[in-house]
């Protein structure tokens, strides 16, 4: 398997649950940040949640699993889920392979954009992780 | 992290400059992986791998009395075992549990080596410690004599025989061999359903022999693997499939008991055998989506009958597999069942040993 080397985009927003959000509007893609996948190890199962489910900020909404650990996914952002990235069902390791392109997890409509002011941005989010090691 | 008071391995540095992810484990800070689960699990699968396992513990007994002690406390016929043979046993009290399953050595007439769960070692040690004063014979710790290498793999064998210059024992074998000019000890035993080696080497020249096994093309692998492997072809973990609770007559471990020896626990195990258990450890495939992990219930038409003692997915069969006790009645092959993985229930199938069966 090809792994993505670590990278954090600038254009990104970051939970401090190792979660990203790319906002565009009031819609927003998420997904588990590089740090997250690398912890996880390989990604063998994501379960994705039902298209129309209702997310909250800093709740988990589904669960990604490697081979020896489950972890639950938080949502950056509160809304609805609109789309779910349902080419993990067979190829979950692409959260691994490229975690901010084709490993996105669900599209969500948000019920608050201004929720967004409270996530971190790039920089921040890799101080984050340099200060927790 | 803070992590106290762990124990290394004389091939800790190693794998720190090899890029492993280091985790504790049973009181040692050990690798669970290299470069991922999946790729270390297909390498011994299909070539030859290398796991660091010498966290495990060795226990010397020797004395003209070795054979009879051995044969009160192990579970298996000792007198069966040759000079330079293997034999597999679990270790029991008096009421028939589990207390460890291990590996034994015969090295000379009245010398074994008994390989140990390192979580159970002090514990081993001080209940043989107990049962050899009845009889002639000396209990060595010599769990700091050794470094333990397993090199597993279908081509295992022949790395490990020109690049250490050593004859290989045949299987369920042991042979006494020179390595770096000092001595070692070839066994021809494993964990990981695959043939191999395992090696018990000097501590000092263990890193010497890491390298120059990588060197050789072998994958350095980690503890991670090492349970999917073992997982896949329904060899027991201790602490999770086997337990002092449990007998090794539910874990499938009858045929490495033979009561008539009189070892501890036999009545117990004898009783068991007659009049069989209300529960019994049966392997599982999951049918579908979903993995299964340690602790989930088992059930049957929506009532619960067990409980899955090791959950994996498993890299040989993309699917989840585990193991778990279930009621008797419902422990044959082909049984339907679900396993409820927080919350969600998942269909799977009981089926026979191994559950990963090589392709010939």
């Amino acid at each position: 398997m090809t792994l993505a080397d670590a990278s954090y985009p600038d254009e990104l927003l970051y939970h401090p649950e190792h979660d990203w959000a790319r906002v565009e509007g009031d819609e927003a893609t998420f997904g588990i940040t590089w740090y997250a996948q690398d912890s996880l190890g390989e990604v063998v199962f994501y379960d994705p949640p039902q298209v129309g489910a209702t997310v909250s900020k800093d709740a988990s909404y589904s669960e990604v699993e490697s081979v020896k650990a489950v972890s639950d996914v938080i949502a950056p952002l509160s809304g609805e889920i609109t789309a779910v990235n349902e080419a993990l069902e067979d190829a979950p390791e692409k959260v691994n392979e490229d975690p901010y392109g084709e490993g996105w997890l669900v599209r969500v409509k948000l019920s608050d954009p201004a929720e967004a002011e409270s996530l971190l941005a790039a920089a921040d989010y890799r101080n984050l992780l340099s200060s927790a090691e | 992290m803070a992590v106290e008071n762990l124990q290394r391995t004389p091939l800790f540095d190693r794998h720190r400059e090899g890029g492993a992810k280091l985790v504790p484990f049973a009181g040692w800070e050990m690798p669970v992986q290299y470069d991922g689960i999946i790729e270390e699990h297909t390498a011994v699968r299909t070539h030859a791998g290398v796991f660091d396992v010498s966290h495990m513990g060795e226990v010397e007994v020797e004395g003209p009395g070795a054979l009879a002690f051995l044969q009160r406390v192990l579970s298996n016929d000792v007198a069966k075992i040759e000079i330079g043979g293997a034999q597999y046993s679990v270790l029991c009290n008096e009421e028939g549990g589990v207390l460890d399953d291990l590996f034994t050595y015969r090295l000379g007439g009245d010398r074994y080596l008994i390989v140990t769960n390192s979580a159970n070692h002090e514990s081993d040690l001080a209940w043989l410690g107990r049962w050899s004063r009845e009889f002639d014979v000396v209990v060595r710790d010599v769990a700091d004599r050794y470094a333990m290498l397993a090199v597993q793999g279908p081509h295992a064998r022949r790395i490990v025989a020109p690049t250490l210059g050593v004859e290989l024992p045949p299987r369920m074998h042991v042979a006494a061999v020179r390595i770096g000019e000092r001595p070692a000890l070839a066994c021809g035993t494993g964990y990981t359903g695959e043939d191999g080696i395992e090696l018990l080497i000097d501590p000092e020249i263990a890193p010497a022999i890491w390298v120059e096994l990588l060197d050789a093309g072998v994958v350095p692998c980690g503890l991670g693997a090492r349970d999917t492997l073992r997982l896949e072809v329904c060899f027991h973990l201790h602490g999770n499939d086997l337990t002092p609770d449990r007998n090794p007559i539910e874990a499938g471990l009858g045929w490495c008991c033979v009561e008539a020896t009189g070892f501890v626990g036999s009545e117990a195990v004898a009783r068991a055998r007659a009049e069989g258990t209300a529960e019994k450890l049966a392997p599982f495939r999951i049918e579908g989506a979903g993995i299964p992990r340690q602790g989930n219930p088992i059930l049957a038409e929506g009532e619960e009958i067990g409980v899955v003692t090791s959950g994996s997915y498993s890299p040989s069969l993309e699917i989840g597999i585990g193991m778990g006790y279930v009621r008797a009645d419902l422990a044959a092959p082909g049984t339907g069942v679900e396993i409820d993985v927080r919350g969600k229930r998942r269909p799977a199938r009981i089926a026979s040993k191994p559950l990963y069966k090589k392709e010939r």
